[in-house]
């Protein structure tokens, strides 16, 4: 461990915590890795630390439920350790990483080295998907006790579908046997097949491979009928079309237990940022409408999507140094998360509140509910942000081995002063 | 970021050739009216200009092509420059590192221009991303997207049989969704202010998002060509001609193939154009192929005139560096 727990007093800052409702002045104290009180500090509490947290904003730390981390197999992309050093600089003390690693995280060897490798850097509580099939390959399911005893809390197939519907419903009856949700991506493999662009107006002028939106909204009633049938949890991973949302919120006026996010650079760009063949702006599922931007915002400040998450998908350069099809989907997106989730809050689409509470409870009930609260007793992971400071994306600024977003050179309002994970400061900005 | 801003220089003069579409109206006259000029050229004994003396062109295919790479490289040669051709087979895993690589060492080699085809739509706009500032990109086809100097050779030879663009109403026919022939045709027609232009064919092969282009869309080839001035047949893949696109080559004849018959309801006096090579039995009769109203041919050797025209202009640009023109380029 880098960093020692120490006994902390955050003061004076806002104290927001989605859970608990609390949105007002307060002190948190801390001390063993939790959080020990909120307001006034118990009778000879001695902190080791004090932060004057005045004019800050303090709240729980983030949840990411998608951030590839490269490790194992892609280190010459990035590393569990330089991608959770970008996290605890991006206020974000949870990630979820998709089971696509090499080799694929399918057996609970693989996600003890993921658990091992997170723990010895310490800078981020990382938590693997387990893979829903052997080798991701949609046919044989995996070994999910075993996968769930190794510290995986839920299943996925990463960006690589279940073509077989058997297959996805034994899936489903099995996980659901042992509690497990399982994170599907609803991208529809025959209809998005071969596709690099929303199927519409811009693919047609650039005469890029189409994604329809159908192969959302099949993928998503698809899977809600098998939820439907076999009572499991299901979420879906990185939903793109304001189609498939309703899809999903009729779905649970039904009782279907889903539930679902989107990355937050959908609520930002669209098929027009394509103009120009920029690569940086290749993604899957693919940036969609202006209308589905504005359903999608909707949907999340409704609650209908309940977690944002980054879908962190760092890349080498050569990865986007090629004609537009043949680059490689992603943006890196750690350090974008908080402050885009800042920009949705400046343009009234969210009050702060509610843009925290889909950064933090919001993913944290899909994935583990016991994150993501500011609750006496719970573990202390805590983001504090200053959210008057202005600063600039740049390849400097970024800490991430990821040099691949489209947004480099936009200016933010808002930063991660200091993180805390399990009461040790992974993050302190100088 | 804009995807046609790349093409010009600061003074708006034709730096690469890589889509019809942000070229202005002006711009394109200009290039045909340079390729009216070098049609003489190819009726001379000598059939050389000395234009691009001691300038050297790459011709960069990634995909195979014979009439395209032969009539670039008979353009390059008819205005002095000297060729290289390069046949890179499209089955060599091409990631961008190779595509990189084979750039810069042909720059290293002191390359003044690519032509460039591939399989990828973008891959053009990608080169000239890349590409050292006093190189010029010529774009021969990219996937999906675009290939202007097709285009803009079937635009000369419309002008020269219909002397403008204002009244005409033009008919494309056939796989328009993966044609980057059609796209740089549609563009080009209505920048030069055709009438009216219509696509035709089955829904599998006519994007959603079609009439986003400027076309109206029609689904009956009859009522499709009814008082049409030009004909385009465009090319159909023998992959599509099976599968989920179509049943059968033979039904798309019954209902796409151009005969004389289903000519009858255009103009009297209407061409009939085809980017070539012609599937016979296919697209079109050979009765059409080989009738009055074809100019396939002439489509052609239109081609290498308007090759040398925009070589030479994108040349040109490059001679006028330092001039001042280039002044503010930002690359």
């Amino acid at each position: 461990m880098m960093f020692d727990s120490m006994k902390i007093s955050i003061r004076n800052g806002r104290l927001i915590d989605p859970a608990s409702g609390i949105d007002r002045e307060a002190d948190l104290h801390c001390a063993d890795g939790k959080v020990l009180a909120i307001g006034a500090a118990p009778a000879g509490f001695q902190p080791d630390r004090t932060l004057d947290a005045r004019g800050l904003v303090v709240c729980p730390g983030l949840v990411d439920l998608s951030a590839r981390l490269r490790e194992p197999g892609d280190e010459q992309k990035a590393t569990i350790a330089s991608e959770t050093r970008a996290a605890a600089a991006a206020g974000i003390t949870t990630l979820c990483c998709p089971p696509d690693t090499k080799p694929i995280i399918d057996s609970p060897a693989v996600a003890q080295l993921v658990h091992q490798i997170s723990a010895r850097h310490g800078l981020a509580r990382v938590l693997p998907a387990g893979a829903i099939t052997r080798g991701l390959d949609g046919g044989q399911i995996t070994e999910m006790a075993a996968l769930k005893e190794a510290g995986c809390p839920v299943l996925s197939q990463g960006d690589r579908p279940i073509r077989n519907a058997q297959v996805l419903l034994r899936a489903l009856e099995y996980a659901s046997t042992f509690g497990l949700t399982l994170f599907l991506q609803p991208l529809d493999a025959d209809l998005s097949e071969g596709g690099c662009a929303h199927q519409g107006a811009v693919s047609t002028r650039l005469g890029l491979p189409g994604i329809p939106e159908a192969a959302e909204t099949v993928a998503v009633a698809r899977a809600l009928a098998l939820a439907e049938q076999t009572g499991a949890r299901i979420h879906f991973r990185g939903l793109s079309s304001a189609r498939g949302a309703e899809l999903l919120v009729e779905a649970r006026r039904r009782g279907i237990r889903a539930s679902g996010d989107c990355a937050i650079h959908q609520l930002f760009l669209t098929e027009d940022n394509l103009h120009g063949f920029n690569s940086n702006c290749h993604l899957l599922p693919p940036l969609r409408t202006v209308a589905d931007r504005q359903s999608l915002r909707v949907a999340v400040a409704e609650g209908a999507i309940q977690a944002l998450c980054s879908d962190h998908q760092p890349h080498d350069a050569d990865a986007k140094q090629a004609p537009f099809p043949e680059t490689i989907p992603g943006i890196s997106a750690l350090e974008t998360l908080l402050p885009l989730a800042l920009c949705l809050v400046a343009e009234g689409m969210l009050d702060l509140p509610t843009a925290i509470a889909r950064l933090t409870t919001g993913p944290a009930e899909v994935l583990r509910p016991d994150l993501g609260r500011l609750t006496p007793g719970g573990n202390a992971d805590v983001c504090v942000f200053d959210p008057a400071e202005t600063w600039v994306l740049s390849p400097e600024t970024l800490v991430s081995h990821g040099h691949n977003t489209p947004f480099l050179g936009m200016e933010f309002k808002g930063r991660v002063r200091w993180t805390l994970l399990g009461g040790r400061m992974v993050f302190e900005r100088s | 970021m804009n995807a046609t801003n790349i093409q010009l220089d600061a003074a708006g003069n034709l730096k690469h050739l890589l889509t019809v579409e942000g070229l202005s109206r002006e711009l394109l006259t200009a290039i045909l009216d340079q390729a009216e000029g070098f049609t003489g050229v190819t009726q001379q004994a000598v059939k050389k200009v000395p234009l691009c003396r001691g300038k050297v062109i790459a011709n960069l295919f990634f995909e195979t092509s014979t009439r395209t790479r032969t009539t670039f490289e008979l353009a390059a040669k008819r205005l002095s420059a000297d060729v290289l051709n390069l046949n890179i087979a499209a089955s060599s895993t091409s990631k961008g590192e190779t595509l990189l690589d084979t750039l810069h060492n042909l720059e290293a080699m002191h390359v003044d221009m690519f032509v460039v085809r591939h399989s990828a739509s973008g891959a053009a706009h990608f080169i000239a991303e890349q590409a050292a500032p006093h190189v010029s990109v010529i774009n021969a086809g990219d996937g999906r997207h675009a290939h202007p100097t097709q285009g803009l050779l079937d635009m000369f030879t419309i002008r020269r049989h219909k002397g403008g663009f204002e009244h005409l109403r033009v008919a494309i026919v056939g796989d328009i969704l993966h044609s980057r022939v059609a796209r740089s045709q549609i563009a080009a027609l209505n920048t030069l202010g055709a009438a009216e232009i219509r696509v035709i064919g089955p829904r599998t092969l006519i994007p959603d998002a079609a009439e986003s282009l400027g076309v109206r869309v029609c689904h009956d080839l009859r009522e499709g060509v009814r008082d049409a001035d030009v004909v385009i047949m465009l090319r159909l893949q023998r992959e599509r001609m099976s599968g989920a696109l179509l049943p059968s080559a033979h039904e798309y004849y019954q209902l796409y193939g151009l005969t004389e018959e289903r000519l009858s309801t255009a103009r009297p006096d209407a061409i009939v154009m085809h980017p070539g090579p012609i599937n016979r039995g296919v697209e079109m009769d050979s009765q059409v192929a080989d009738g009055p109203r074809s100019v396939i041919l002439e489509q052609v050797s239109n081609g290498i005139a308007i090759r040398m025209a925009v070589i030479a202009m994108c040349i040109g640009t490059q001679n006028l560096r330092g001039l001042g023109a280039e002044a503010t380029y930002d690359v």
